[in-house]
């Protein structure tokens, strides 16, 4: 059955209408932000996501791939921007395969606002859509209710404006490459600073019609500075009331044990202060 | 007129997706001008042997936007001149930015008129008492705002109160409010009151001994407030920016100021 | 974001939901403000090493009709200060009003001094907190510049609900969002805005008038913009916005798929 499944919206309205509040969303209250250079696109995005006023995720990707030669930069509800992108990814790439063509940004764009606008911005994607094709360069915003924009530089999130007002003060036609990413960045900054929503890191995915380089984490601004004390507690600290160990054989019963050898035996290091 | 309201949710300030309006028995919503808002940001407050320390973060916040980097949240109460150089209590609020400031004001216009007609300076137990009292006279109309007061007791021992915003009030060793009270309270109760820490080896299971609770020297509680921030910094949207600190002890009111992390 | 007016001081729409407009319509007498009718939009300041600059444009509005364009809501005060004024135009001139009984009175008792910027902030802002807190705001956010006792510029916000603060640089309404990060970078802190020229400061601000008119549907292009400094005030109530840049728009050709 494709699609959604709505077998529980009758019975959530019900329970909605006598209070019961629905569940949080994790969502991108984000900056981000595409921009035209002379042979190509710049999109870039922050790194913050947030679950009301706390910090879901310290360094969460906003850039989604699409194709190739097209990415993404996705705010709103953070599942929306996640499947929907990839959703529009399967399609284009099945598409590509059955034309023997090159996707284009244009299909991509039509396809999400197509899917968006069926769902009447119920599905929250707010997305910065970017890529060189055949037909050259591409750059548009789509809305979650499945309005588009086309224009040289754009911005998206709760950090649009601070966004906006580096591009307004700093934008010129015909852009470097480098120029342009320096630009980017500089409005991702404005946001990070100057929007609650958004914060951390800078994303970059530079497109060229040869290649697409994605640079995550290209600006690092907001280092955690080190702890003043040691946390780490002396073994036994905590109260052990019951103790029950599994050996080897019992849990064998179950489930194959392998041996682990070399590297692969000591396990991932865990992130603890020393 | 509600086309005057962006239809993205992301122009409208946090968009919690709680749905958490108020609805009367008929099911209307209530709507009128509101006279509170939250202006965001946390304070912390520990008291040691012969110390208090009273902290807030520096950042003013309306919605998603960032009013001011700096902006006090802690401050000296009662003493004679405008620098309040010789005040010996200090007053930490935090929630609704306005009544703070009132609070503040009538606080200190009330100690230093004690100082003045008594010629002595206000005791931090009488002080927090006639606190609870002037919160409490606005009962029906509070000062939205979650006070801590410190101060030296009459045997110099570092004295905490805090106060929820109708007077109630309790004398603590230490307490978090505002916004990230939530995430820094457990991290004191584990810190300073040792709480869920035992003695290793020193029993099996509900034998074991907790950890004796010993008052923190300053240094350490200093760091302790330093750290408390820092994470808060990383996980709440409107706490950074600044690190405001009053450290009350016998020889005076020391402030320092640190920096947070600005996004 | 709630920057528009209409906005402030309202439950905010995260916690209740949307407005509902049906209550704006009362049909008993009532005193009270419950909503800005003319409004005017941003006001923009930022400190420099001698002084203070502060614009609005001449713009208030009636909903989304640009009502009347000539509107000053910059005014001096006792030649030491500039109050700029964001919100409902009516409530504005009675704040104008009642600061010029305000100067006749201390001219008439004070033996000599004036009231400096930081006074008359502090007065302003109680005004707004007494209102707010007899539920009947004054449904403004105003900006005071000028300089402080020790003659040290002096900026400092007060709004409809009370809430002041003070910052080296500050914008109300929708120049919250867009002009504050320009600011910002100028002067991020106040020992930045310390080592600022004169020149620097204007330039910063004009800048920001610029974006505003962008990208502010509620806003104009002719504009008010005062300079305080131990000088005086200098205030220019006439002012166009200069050397726009609309050079991306020969390039945009429709929103979609469109080529040509």
């Amino acid at each position: 059955m494709p699609g959604f499944d709505f077998s529980n919206h009758t019975r959530n309205a019900a329970l909605h209408a006598r209070g019961v509040p629905l569940p949080k969303a994790t969502s991108t209250g984000t900056t981000i932000v595409g921009c035209i250079f002379e042979g190509g696109v710049v999109i870039a995005a922050d790194t913050r996501a947030t679950s009301g006023p706390i910090v879901a995720d310290k360094n969460c990707e906003k850039l989604h791939y699409i194709a190739p030669q097209i990415w993404c930069a996705g705010a709103g509800t953070a599942a929306d921007t996640e499947f929907t992108t990839s959703l529009i990814s399967s399609q284009l790439e099945l598409h590509s395969l059955s034309t023997g063509r090159k996707p284009r940004v244009v299909t991509c764009m039509t396809m999400l606002k197509q899917h968006l606008f069926r769902y009447q911005g119920h599905i929250g994607a707010y997305l910065v859509v970017a890529g060189v094709d055949p037909t050259g360069v591409g750059l548009f915003t789509v809305h979650a209710h499945g309005s588009t924009d086309k224009l040289p530089y754009v911005t998206m999130g709760s950090g649009s404006l601070a966004a906006m007002s580096v591009f307004e003060t700093q934008w010129k036609a015909k852009m470097t490459e480098e120029e342009a990413v320096t630009l980017a960045s500089n409005a991702i900054q404005a946001g990070i600073f100057n929007d609650l929503g958004s914060g951390s890191n800078v994303d970059v995915a530079i497109i060229t019609k040869d290649k697409t380089t994605l640079k995550r984490g290209f600006v690092k601004p907001n280092q955690r500075s080190k702890k003043q004390k040691s946390y780490v507690f002396k073994r036994g600290t905590t109260a052990v009331l019951n103790e029950k160990i599994i050996t080897r054989e019992d849990i064998s019963k179950y489930v194959t044990v392998h041996e682990l050898e070399g590297e692969a035996a000591a396990g991932e290091k865990m992130d603890i202060d020393a | 007129m509600a086309a005057m309201f962006s239809q993205n949710p992301l122009m409208n300030g946090p968009n919690y997706s709680f749905n958490q309006a108020p609805v009367t028995a008929a099911g209307n919503k209530e709507h009128a001008f509101n006279p509170y808002t939250d202006n965001g940001g946390s304070t912390l407050a520990i008291s040691g042997s012969d110390f208090a320390i009273l902290a807030g973060d520096t950042r003013s916040t309306s919605g998603y936007n960032i009013n001011t980097r700096y902006s006090p949240k802690v401050f000296k109460i009662g003493g004679t001149t405008s620098t309040q150089d010789d005040a010996t209590l200090v007053l930490s609020v935090v929630g609704f930015a306005a009544d703070g400031e009132a609070l503040k004001e009538r606080l200190d216009a009330i100690v230093k008129m004690y100082r003045y007609q008594h010629g002595k300076p206000m005791s931090v137990k009488a002080c927090a008492q006639r606190l609870s009292t002037i919160l409490y006279g606005k009962r029906f109309f509070p000062y939205y705002v979650h006070a801590i007061l410190g101060g030296l007791d009459e045997e110099g021992r570092g004295a905490i109160y805090s106060y929820d915003p109708v007077g109630s009030y309790e004398r603590e060793q230490c307490r978090a409010a505002g916004a990230a009270a939530s995430l820094i309270m457990p991290f004191l109760d584990n810190q300073v009151n040792f709480k869920n820490q035992y003695i290793p080896g020193s029993g099996v299971g509900h034998e074991l001994q907790e950890r004796e609770k010993i008052p923190l020297p300053r240094n350490e509680v200093e760091d302790l407030v330093k750290d408390a921030f820092d994470s808060a910094v990383e996980r709440h949207i409107e706490v950074g920016d600044g690190l405001q600190m009053l450290i009350i002890t016998k020889d005076g009111i020391e402030e320092k100021y640190l920096p947070l992390k600005k996004d | 974001m709630n920057h528009l007016p209409q906005a402030w001081g309202r439950p905010r729409d995260d916690y209740y939901g949307a407005y509902d407009a049906s209550y704006f319509q009362s049909n008993g007498p009532n005193q009270h403000t419950q909503q800005p009718i003319v409004t005017g939009t941003s006001v923009v300041a930022l400190k420099f090493k001698d002084g203070v600059v502060i614009a609005a444009d001449n713009l208030a509005s009636y909903g989304s009709l640009a009502r009347f364009t000539d509107v000053k809501r910059l005014r001096t005060f006792a030649d030491t200060s500039v109050v700029g004024f964001g919100g409902d135009v009516s409530d504005m001139q009675y704040l104008d009003r009642l600061l010029n009984s305000l100067d006749t009175e201390e001219a008439y008792t004070s033996s000599g001094h004036t009231l400096n910027a930081r006074n008359l902030h502090i007065y302003l802002s109680k005004v707004l907190y007494k209102r707010r807190s007899d539920f009947n705001p004054l449904w403004n956010q105003v900006l005071v510049a000028g300089l402080d006792e020790e003659k040290k510029p002096f900026l400092a916000s007060a709004d409809l609900l009370g809430t002041t603060f003070s910052a080296p640089s500050l914008a109300t309404g929708f120049g919250a969002h867009l002009a504050q990060p320009l600011l910002r970078k100028v002067a991020p802190d106040e020992e930045a805005a310390a080592t600022l020229s004169k020149e620097q400061a204007l330039e910063a601000v004009k800048e920001s008038m610029k974006v505003l008119f962008y990208r502010d549907a509620r806003s104009m292009d002719k504009y008010s913009i005062a300079v305080v400094t131990k000088e005086g005030i200098d205030l220019k109530e006439n002012e166009k916005l200069e050397n726009q840049s609309w050079a991306f728009a020969d390039q945009i050709r429709g929103y979609g798929t469109q080529v040509n």
